[in-house]
């Protein structure tokens, strides 16, 4: 019995102890007058985290009324934990996430109208495409900060043996060209009738948002807005670009079929070897390229092909944005800390450490990001041609990506669906999703 | 009989050996029993063992097309990185203090509970059978918003005990369930042994009951720890403060958007992650046996 007493007193000690280490410790209210902001930010990157780490300390020496505590957030599901946070009123002050996440956000009244807080400089500094991407009706609910766009990285090496021109942001390829390079990289270098190097690989596993994005570049835009009403509209402008890549997958065989399931991390192994000799890829992705190539591996940055003297280097984007809950009881000092993380030298800091694009008009001229070294001169060269995804402001189009076009353009690009019946799909189907959401 | 009496003496005809073809079926059959072994830990422990691999591998021998189980520069190099780039040893703490916590509550709670459900059985036990089943088909998403509201009205959110209590009622049901089992596995003859005998209600419970619970106790035990160590989207929603993340949680910062990870570092993370639930099973697991053998040999 002296035992049992001692195992339930050693039992009652070890659980009394856990749960007073885990009560220990806890934020503490602002009672010193002093205000304290919440700042989520979904920055992951070592170097990104450190930027961000850096240019916060630098605003709470600065300020020492208006502190800013860095919490690092986690692109997985931040959705829906920001929207738990919003319905619970326990929303961070200052939430970093992507334009296309603030439509529902603003029109549920969880974000704050931006527009009167911002000062001058930066609305002047930052183009009124971006601007574009986080108004509704008439109210600025994000500040666009960092935006990349879709690029080639092409093997350097292959593309000379293949004697294809370089193109250039100010001599891009035509789409057209662009097929008959990806033909001519394309080699069965022993013979045996299967091929060796494949002029492309498209990592199609997240179809939506690339096919969308990219026809803008032929003149299509997949949502159009009538009667103040979004509609799906799938004609022949909208798909030439996911025709291009079907005949490349199918027909021609210049794109390695392989891939359509592929991400684009996934793509880079098959590009190292050889395998692949162009990857259309976002942006950023040139850090995991620059990081995980061979020794010696010679690559380059290319533009994506242009759809001609109408639309040009044209293609979708949605930017990271900065944002204000409405619940914040510090909306003014909180606006501040945006601006003071908008000023041109700081997106500089922060698009360097993302590896992406600074929407700042002032930071896309900074010379630190005009060189050649990893492809940062063609970026910021085609960004004045970068416009708003089609896709921002449309309510209901999360539920028409993940229900009606992951699958359809999915079975499109493997050859299991023609175009006839993917158009069926995307328009007659995700109308009637839209429809819901425009009641 | 005890076991410390002496073996009778052998009256029977002598034994004689099988033959050999049979013995050679008989080693044919333990050989096919052990190959089947291996290849279930192999298949086991294959995501360990990559886990492990590519934790040692250099970011260029990641990008390579053809991966190979041996490092060929091993290097400590992602584990320095994933300790520079987040705080793991403070959360692989927050995650401890928590699934032990959420553990222990959730399996006293049940081991009584399942005894009631089992040994008086009534209308209110048969309801509490179907409500577990129920409560086990709930999604998250549904549940979170009306919890994240209870919670910030008893000042929880942003709080280790607040996560504690989500796990430990998100775990009962299971555990409540496991037990049952267990419970309806004790022979009732015992307590009715116990009781003739002049044990109390409390000290038949103690005495014999939980001992011959042990299996059950440690199985249950490992399930909610595992579950609440693993758990992430309430620890994400719950835990603001950077300080206050669980393992799960961190493990995720390591993923940036559309799916790019800093493979290397999120590699020796997630394996360090594995750590703390391996030696928590390697610790249990004797008492999961002992307490089997134990029970083998009552009555």
């Amino acid at each position: 019995m002296r035992r049992l007493t001692r195992a339930r007193l050693i039992a009652g000690a070890w659980t009394l102890a856990l749960l007073g280490a885990a009560g220990c410790g806890g934020g503490s209210p602002d009672d010193d007058g002093r205000v304290t902001l919440e700042f989520l930010s979904l920055a992951w990157q070592a170097e990104s985290v450190a930027a961000n780490e850096a240019l916060v300390e630098q605003w709470n020496a600065a300020n020492p009324d208006v502190q800013v505590r860095y919490v690092q957030g986690s692109w997985d599901n931040i959705h829906d934990h920001l929207l738990t946070s919003f319905e619970g009123g326990e929303a961070p002050d200052v939430i970093h996430n992507d334009a296309s996440d603030l439509t529902d956000f603003a029109n549920g009244g969880f974000l704050a109208d931006l527009s009167p807080l911002l000062p001058d400089a930066l609305l002047a500094d930052v183009p009124e495409a971006a601007w574009s991407t986080t108004t509704y009706e008439g109210g600025i609910y994000g500040v666009p900060f960092l935006q990349e766009p879709r690029v080639l990285v092409a093997n350097t090496t292959l593309l000379e043996r293949a004697g294809v021109r370089l193109p250039t942001p100010e001599e891009p390829w035509s789409w057209p060209e662009f097929e008959a390079a990806g033909a001519a990289l394309t080699e069965d270098a022993d013979g045996d009738g299967d091929t060796d190097t494949y002029g492309v690989a498209w990592s199609m596993r997240e179809p939506v948002t690339q096919t969308v994005n990219l026809s803008l570049s032929t003149g299509g835009e997949v949502f159009t807005r009538r009667d103040g009403k979004n509609e799906v509209r799938y004609d022949p402008a909208d798909s030439a670009v996911a025709e291009l890549i079907h005949r490349q997958v199918h027909e021609d065989g210049t794109a390695a079929r392989g891939s359509l399931g592929m991400t684009g991390s996934d793509t880079l192994p098959g590009f190292f070897a050889g395998r692949y000799a162009m990857l259309p890829l976002n942006f950023s992705f040139r850090q995991q390229v620059a990081q995980q190539a061979p020794d010696g591996f010679d690559w380059t940055v290319l533009p994506m092909p242009s759809g001609g003297p109408r639309h040009g280097l044209a293609q979708g984007v949605a930017p990271q944005t900065l944002s204000v809950a409405e619940d914040s009881d510090h909306q003014r000092a909180a606006a501040d800390f945006i601006a003071f993380l908008a000023q041109p030298e700081h997106q500089v800091a922060l698009a360097q450490g993302d590896w992406m694009l600074p929407t700042s008009q002032q930071a896309l001229a900074d010379p630190a990001l005009d060189t050649e070294e990893y492809g940062w001169r063609t970026g910021t060269r085609i960004a004045s041609e970068l416009r708003p995804s089609p896709v921002l402001g449309v309510r209901g189009y999360p539920e028409w990506k993940d229900k009606i076009a992951t699958p359809a353009l999915q079975e499109y690009y493997s050859g299991a669906i023609g175009l006839d019946t993917l158009r069926d799909k995307l328009t007659d189907d995700g109308n009637r999703i839209l429809d819901r959401y425009q009641r | 009989m005890s076991r410390t009496d002496p073996a009778p003496p052998v009256t029977g005809p002598p034994a004689t050996r099988p033959p050999a073809r049979r013995r050679l079926a008989r080693g044919a059959g333990r050989a096919g029993q052990y190959l089947a072994l291996l290849c279930y830990l192999v298949f086991l422990g294959f995501p360990l063992l990559w886990l492990l691999s590519t934790s040692l591998k250099s970011p260029q021998e990641l990008g390579s097309i053809d991966p190979s189980w041996i490092p060929r520069d091993p290097s400590l190099a992602n584990f320095r990185a994933a300790f520079d780039a987040q705080p793991l040893l403070r959360s692989a703490l927050n995650s401890l203090v928590v699934a032990t916590s959420a553990a222990v509550i959730a399996v006293a709670i049940a081991v009584p509970a399942a005894y009631v459900m089992v040994r008086h059985r009534s209308r209110i036990s048969r309801a509490g059978t179907v409500w577990i089943l129920v409560s086990q088909m709930f999604p998250f998403v549904l549940v979170i918003i009306p919890l994240f509201l209870v919670l910030r009205n008893l000042h929880l959110i942003n709080q280790l005990p607040g996560l504690v209590i989500v796990y430990v009622v998100w775990n009962l049901p299971f555990a409540l369930w496991m037990l049952r089992g267990y419970v309806r596995a004790v022979p009732i003859s015992l307590e009715e042994a116990a009781a003739v005998d002049g044990a109390s209600r409390l000290r038949t419970l103690t005495s014999v009951v939980l001992p011959l619970l042990t299996p059950g106790l440690v199985a249950t035990l490992m399930f909610s720890f595992v579950t609440a160590w693993n758990e992430f989207f309430f620890a994400l929603v719950l835990l603001k403060s950077p300080e206050k993340q669980t393992m799960s949680v961190i493990l995720t910062h390591f993923i940036g958007a559309e799916g790019v990870a800093d493979l290397g570092p999120l590699a020796a993370a997630a394996l360090l992650a594995t750590l703390p639930s391996l030696l928590f099973f390697a610790l249990l697991q004797r008492r999961l046996v002992s307490g089997m053998l134990a029970g083998a040999v009552k009555g």
